[in-house]
């Protein structure tokens, strides 16, 4: 049985955090999504400090096989999240990890507590990598600073912290390091690509923040080539991800070194979409390899 | 009752013209009887291919409901009335007759009925324009089959662009005879603006005594919006937002709320009263 950082999951795929609120889904599908709940671990959208809003539309755009978002961290913040969501995320039938977000390193700590002292939580993921958030970039795009970080709150719980890594540096295996020798326990990649687009209409950029992150099976080479990267230099359990539609996505994930893996935007194109990449990759031949011999340029 | 859980092909049972606007029907052999005003994820199950597309359209298109009936066979038949404003619209209005589409839906919240938004509230005004009057076709039907006293105003631009208007028309082909129209170019109706056969509603003794229901362009959104609030009458705007998911997840389709922060138009909407928007703009519509 596939586990990750002690938590044993019924299959190694998992939500990227901030693509599936649940209480939402299961307002729109019902019971249903708990019977059949498309993930192994449930990872929360990120909690902040204090109430955000997001940001000014607009949000999204629709890029080749992919998209922009510019969404910018919307949430209760921690204690209208401990109070209001964090209850009803419990009613999930599977393991529930909780990302964060802080602008300091006390704010940081001080969330990791509160956080980790509620039963309901198994994991705590750390996003160091928003690149839609100002302060998300700092950390994570520094190694030293990434490993003064987890020094810092590595004391102050003791569930598993998996770390999120930008991809936006030049080398992401060494903020990873960086977050080993601070005392993660985990890392999870790629959160996404910056990237902006032009609308048209107004020749101006289309997204409210003029810039926002790529996701979709337009970055799946680069996310493919970081967890490539990481793997050979940090030895912590890897989650993967970045444009997984498919099992025979994940499978390559799986294949460089990821030891779980995260499906983000395809979800919002098919609800179940984890529940399917989960079962293609537990079919003893992948679809692609069933067909024989497939060449690339075939 | 809730939508089944995760996306479902389904097959197209047509796909005519109507005055500039493709109808395509779809056939629903899992889903419940939709609500007016709710909307569904469409995509065509065919790949574009060859990068025709460019590689797109890869998200689904959030596409309100013009008609439900039941099918024959079973489930529901649903119409979705399409102007070709970009490649995923233009995907599903080339979609013929035995193609596959990926449906998820019946999504979001659905019109109320009048004594529901206003208690003193007898009677409704529907006011549509441009492709915006499909959700209101649906509701029409509703109130018509409920008894609820109803008056129904479109607006068209000119003869070229009348879609939808057939969907307001009995079985006989003529003009149900609760809907007047407003043309741009004065070819039917009355020459000028939808707004401008509201007003003089709004400003009747009665008005009180009714609530507005309307979708269309975000221009005439917020002129519906602005006189009723002028005129201290209920409305029900139905908004389009651009969406990824249409069920809360991906956060995109953000509406501004008075007094700051945003709803979500996929899960809070797509049915919103006057009242709980700052009003209705270009900028996330």
């Amino acid at each position: 049985m596939p586990e990750l950082c002690g938590i044993e999951l019924a299959h190694p795929v998992i939500n990227a955090s901030g693509t599936y609120d649940a209480i939402a889904a299961r307002a729109a599908f019902g019971d249903a999504l708990l019977a059949d709940f498309p993930f192994a671990a449930f990872v929360s959208k990120t909690i902040t400090p204090e109430p955000r809003a997001g940001n000014a539309p607009r949000r999204i755009w629709e890029t080749p096989s992919g998209m922009l978002n510019s969404i910018g961290l919307p949430n209760k913040g921690l204690e209208g999240f401990l109070a209001e969501d964090l209850p009803r995320l419990a009613e999930l039938p599977v393991p529930l990890i909780v990302s964060i977000m802080a602008t300091t390193r006390e704010d940081f700590a001080r969330c990791v507590e509160r956080v980790a002292a509620r039963r309901e939580v198994a994991a705590i993921e750390l996003n160091v990598s928003c690149p839609n958030v100002h302060s998300g970039l700092i950390v994570g795009e520094s190694p030293a600073e990434t490993e003064a970080l987890l020094e810092a709150l590595r004391p102050r719980s003791e569930k598993p912290l998996i770390v999120t890594l930008t991809p936006n540096v030049a080398d992401p295996a060494a903020v990873a390091g960086g977050a080993e020798r601070g005392g993660a326990d985990a890392v999870s990649l790629i959160n996404t690509l910056k990237g902006t687009a032009v609308d048209p209409a107004t020749g101006a950029p289309a997204l409210g923040n003029g810039y926002g992150g790529l996701s979709g099976p337009a970055v799946r080479p680069v996310a493919l080539e970081q967890v490539r990267s990481v793997r050979a230099a940090v030895g912590l359990p890897i989650v993967g991800m970045g444009g997984i539609s498919r099992g025979a996505d994940a499978a390559e994930f799986l294949a460089l070194g990821a030891s779980v893996v995260a499906v983000g935007t395809e979800s919002f194109r098919a609800p179940r979409a984890g529940a399917g990449v989960a079962a293609e990759l537990e079919s003893p031949l992948l679809p692609e390899r069933s067909a024989g011999a497939a060449l690339n340029l075939d | 009752m809730s939508a089944p859980f995760g996306r479902r092909r389904c097959e197209v049972a047509a796909n005519r013209d109507s005055g500039g606007y493709r109808v395509v029907s779809v056939l629903d052999r899992e889903g419940p009887e939709p609500r007016a005003g709710q909307f569904y994820m469409l995509a065509a199950v065919a790949a574009a291919g060859w990068g025709a597309g460019d590689g797109r359209p890869f998200l689904p298109r959030a596409i309100s409901v013009a008609d439900a009936r039941p099918a024959a066979g079973g489930g529901v038949r649903l119409d979705f009335l399409l102007d070709d404003v970009g490649p995923g619209t233009s995907g599903l209005r080339a979609l013929g007759e035995r193609e596959e589409v990926w449906v998820t839906g019946p999504l979001g919240n659905s019109f109320a009925a009048p004594r529901e938004v206003s208690a003193d509230a007898a009677g409704a005004v529907l006011v549509g324009g441009g492709v915006g009057v499909a959700p209101l076709a649906l509701l029409r039907k509703r109130f018509g089959e409920r008894g609820v006293p109803h008056r129904v105003l479109l607006g068209f631009r000119d003869r070229a662009h009348t879609g939808g208007l057939d969907l307001f028309c009995g079985s006989s082909g003529a003009l149900c005879p609760e809907v007047r129209l407003a043309t741009e170019d004065g070819h039917a109706g009355l020459q000028g603006r939808v707004t401008d056969l509201l007003l003089p509603i709004l400003a009747g003794d009665d008005a009180g005594s009714g609530v507005v229901y309307s979708c269309g362009p975000p221009a005439m959104l917020e002129a519906v919006r602005a006189l009723c609030a002028e005129h201290g009458v209920a409305v029900e705007l139905a908004l389009e937002s651009p969406m990824a998911c249409g069920f809360g997840a991906c956060f995109g389709c953000a509406v501004p709320k008075p007094g700051g922060g945003y709803l979500r138009l996929c899960v809070d909407g797509p049915v919103l009263r006057g009242e709980e928007i700052e009003g209705v703009s270009h900028a996330y519509a």
